[in-house]
């Protein structure tokens, strides 16, 4: 029964969500349609959905990483804006970097910048007693004035009034595959999936794993058993931090080359709702990951296909979403009445 | 003669950029003080400032819409607090689906309304607020201050907070006081962000809230959830907001520094973006203890359980 709540929670939250667009006078099966055919219906549009998947799924990750240790993660959108603005400055700075080299050169820093970003939130809660929540948020708005100030003046690009930086050098780019019709769907996509299955390896097979996942349940008994608690929740942090940093490879390297300010469509609290809706399971949130990838490139298409639908949908559904999956007294008013008959 | 120009203008600005700072974070004050978690100031801000720009354009009254501005903020709280109180949802998730579903549901009203989510139209100057909110605001301060020192309702609220037990033992129901906090504290959002859009600006634009909610957040946090000093928070607050956006104009004479590094570092403290971290970077040094102590709530976030 637990395994079936989220995806019961999910298409409930989804059917009011359609039902919403009554208001606006359109059919919610028609909705429906565009929002399938949007994200699915050619190579193209398989691919963009993918390729919003991708950061989802490292910052589901990221977030679901955290709250086995019980912290909550709410600054991946900075830890992922360091990471990016760490891969654009290595590609831009350095760019005689062997081509073999590159890219795992840049994936390196990106991860340790976010993880960097991270590990001040985690290092400030364990020494000194600091809430990770207020921490991770005003860490946000920190790196934001950050990316800004490198983005305005220190490696701007003079060819553009855009506010990004200049290109990264050839050596780091990761060419797109041809199948996807200019979708920019990479390699990076592999190391999504790849991080998240290393990453249940990690939590449920190494001792390390097995500590932070005690120190989640209970902290007293796991410090009784010689963990070091502090010592877990800055590590579990920098971890939370370097997979949401990992974003910067698909973005950056894969995608637009260069930081752009703002390029993030709130991917780190979208992360929330991945990994909520995935109860932290890192396989599973592969394909929470997914569906909200493909929630907002179907949603892209409203605009064009409805007369008073836009985009914006794709929030109000995953707003329906996390708030029907994470009602646990809800779900337990509903079961216990159910057991009463 | 410049220098007094330009701190005539900065404190001017100072004083109406931290009033939706100073409602939000009076609202919020309310619903912490009674257990309840809140970062999702921003949504219901973002609510209310679409809500009032919508009514008062409607309506041609800056009044009406001002308070369907808190209405909207309230409506948004109703919901919140039907998932945290009565659902016993966990409180940092369901802030942040709150914030998700504003920043979806005004945009989707906006273009039902008005065939655009960009942005409502342009109030005439008459049917706009001057400076009543910005007057408004410090009245309402005065009477949080008194309803949490003198009042009993503000002690229950205190004691939902600290001590829920307690407070359900005298007799007083702490889901009910606890509701009530929030209700307030959603009416409070909303004249926030009805300040930003009919009284500071004169339409609602996307986003506009920019992190304000955030910003009131770290407020009521620095300012140890008692209301003078959470006003004087915001106001200090509102000043680097003030200074950030006039430094963007200026030329900043440069002392000559000999060491690179040292001139790179001059330069990014003197920038508008390093000044408009300011707040966010205070705000940790004194949650991490390193100046002065802000004490949260002792029951801060946990969901009360009736014992029948």
């Amino acid at each position: 029964m637990k395994i079936l709540r989220p995806i019961i929670a999910t298409i409930i939250a989804l059917i009011l969500g359609l039902l919403v667009t009554c208001i606006a006078g359109e059919n919610p099966i028609n909705v429906f349609v565009i929002f399938a055919k949007s994200g699915f219906g050619t190579p193209y549009d398989f691919g963009m959905t993918l390729t919003y998947s991708m950061p989802l799924i490292l910052t589901g990750l990221s977030v679901a990483m955290a709250f086995k240790a019980k912290m909550f993660n709410i600054g991946a959108e900075g830890q992922l804006t360091m990471g990016a603005l760490a891969a654009a400055s290595v590609g831009a700075l350095f760019p005689n970097v062997p081509t073999i080299f590159a890219a795992i050169f840049a994936g390196l820093c990106a991860a340790f910048a976010g993880g960097l970003w991270g590990g001040i939130a985690g290092y400030l809660k364990a020494k000194r007693g600091a809430h990770e929540v207020i921490i991770t948020i005003m860490l946000n708005f920190i790196a934001a004035g950050i990316a800004s100030y490198v983005t305005v003046y220190l490696l701007k690009d003079p060819n553009t009034q855009n506010p990004q930086t200049v290109p990264i050098s050839k050596n780091y780019v990761i060419e797109a595959y041809h199948f996807f019709q200019g979708a920019p769907v990479t390699s990076a996509i592999f190391l999504s999936v790849i991080v998240a299955i290393l990453s249940w390896v990690f939590l449920y097979r190494t001792p390390l794993g097995y500590e932070i996942r005690s120190v989640g349940e209970n902290e007293s008994a796991s410090s009784t058993a010689g963990i070091s608690i502090s010592r877990t929740q800055i590590l579990t942090m920098f971890i939370a931090g370097a997979l949401a940093g990992l974003v910067g490879v698909g973005e950056i390297l894969g995608r637009s080359e260069c930081f752009k300010l703002d390029f993030s469509p709130g991917y780190g609290f979208t992360g929330i709702a991945v990994a909520f809706l995935a109860r932290g399971n890192p396989l599973a949130i592969i394909f929470s990951g997914l569906l909200f990838g493909a929630l907002q490139k179907g949603a892209s298409d409203l605009e064009i296909f409805t007369h008073n639908v836009t985009s914006d949908l794709a929030l109000v559904l995953q707003a329906l979403i996390i708030l029907a999956v994470s009602a646990d007294g809800l779900w337990e008013k509903i079961l216990s009445k159910k057991k009463a008959k | 003669m410049e220098w007094i120009n330009l701190l005539s203008s900065i404190s001017g600005a100072t004083i109406r950029m931290s009033a939706p700072l100073i409602f939000a974070a009076l609202g919020g004050l309310f619903s912490e003080r009674s257990g309840i978690i809140n970062i999702a100031l921003e949504g219901k801000m973002l609510a209310g400032a679409f809500t009032a720009a919508a009514v008062t354009t409607l309506t041609h009254s800056p009044l009406l819409g001002f308070l369907a501005g808190g209405i909207a903020g309230m409506v948004m709280a109703a919901i919140y607090g039907l998932f945290v109180i009565n659902f016993k949802s966990n409180q940092i998730v369901t802030g942040t689906a709150i914030t998700i579903l504003a920043a979806g549901c005004v945009p989707f009203a906006s273009q039902i309304l008005f065939q655009n989510t960009g942005s409502t139209p342009e109030i005439a100057m008459n049917h706009r607020f001057i400076h009543e909110p910005i007057i408004a605001v410090w009245i309402i301060m005065a009477l949080v201050w008194l309803w949490f020192k003198y009042s009993p309702y503000g002690l229950w609220h205190k004691f939902a907070g600290e001590h829920p037990d307690a407070l359900q033992t005298s007799g007083i129901d702490v889901i009910n006081t606890r509701w009530s906090g929030v209700l307030i504290y959603g009416f409070l959002e909303g004249l926030g962000g009805a300040t930003l859009s009919i009284c500071l600006s004169s339409s609602y634009t996307r986003n506009m809230t920019a992190g304000r909610g955030y910003m009131a957040l770290a407020a009521l946090i620095v300012g140890g959830w008692r209301p003078i000093a959470v006003a004087l928070a915001c106001l200090a607050f509102g000043f680097f907001d003030a200074l950030g956006i006039t430094l963007q104009g200026i030329q900043i004479p440069k002392p000559n520094f000999n060491i690179p590094i040292l001139s790179q570092i001059w330069n990014f403290v003197v920038s508008p973006q390093f000044i408009q971290i300011i707040p966010y970077l205070l705000t940790i040094i004194i949650v991490a203890g390193f100046v002065g102590k802000s004490r949260p709530p002792k029951a801060l976030g946990q969901p009360y359980l009736r014992n029948r």
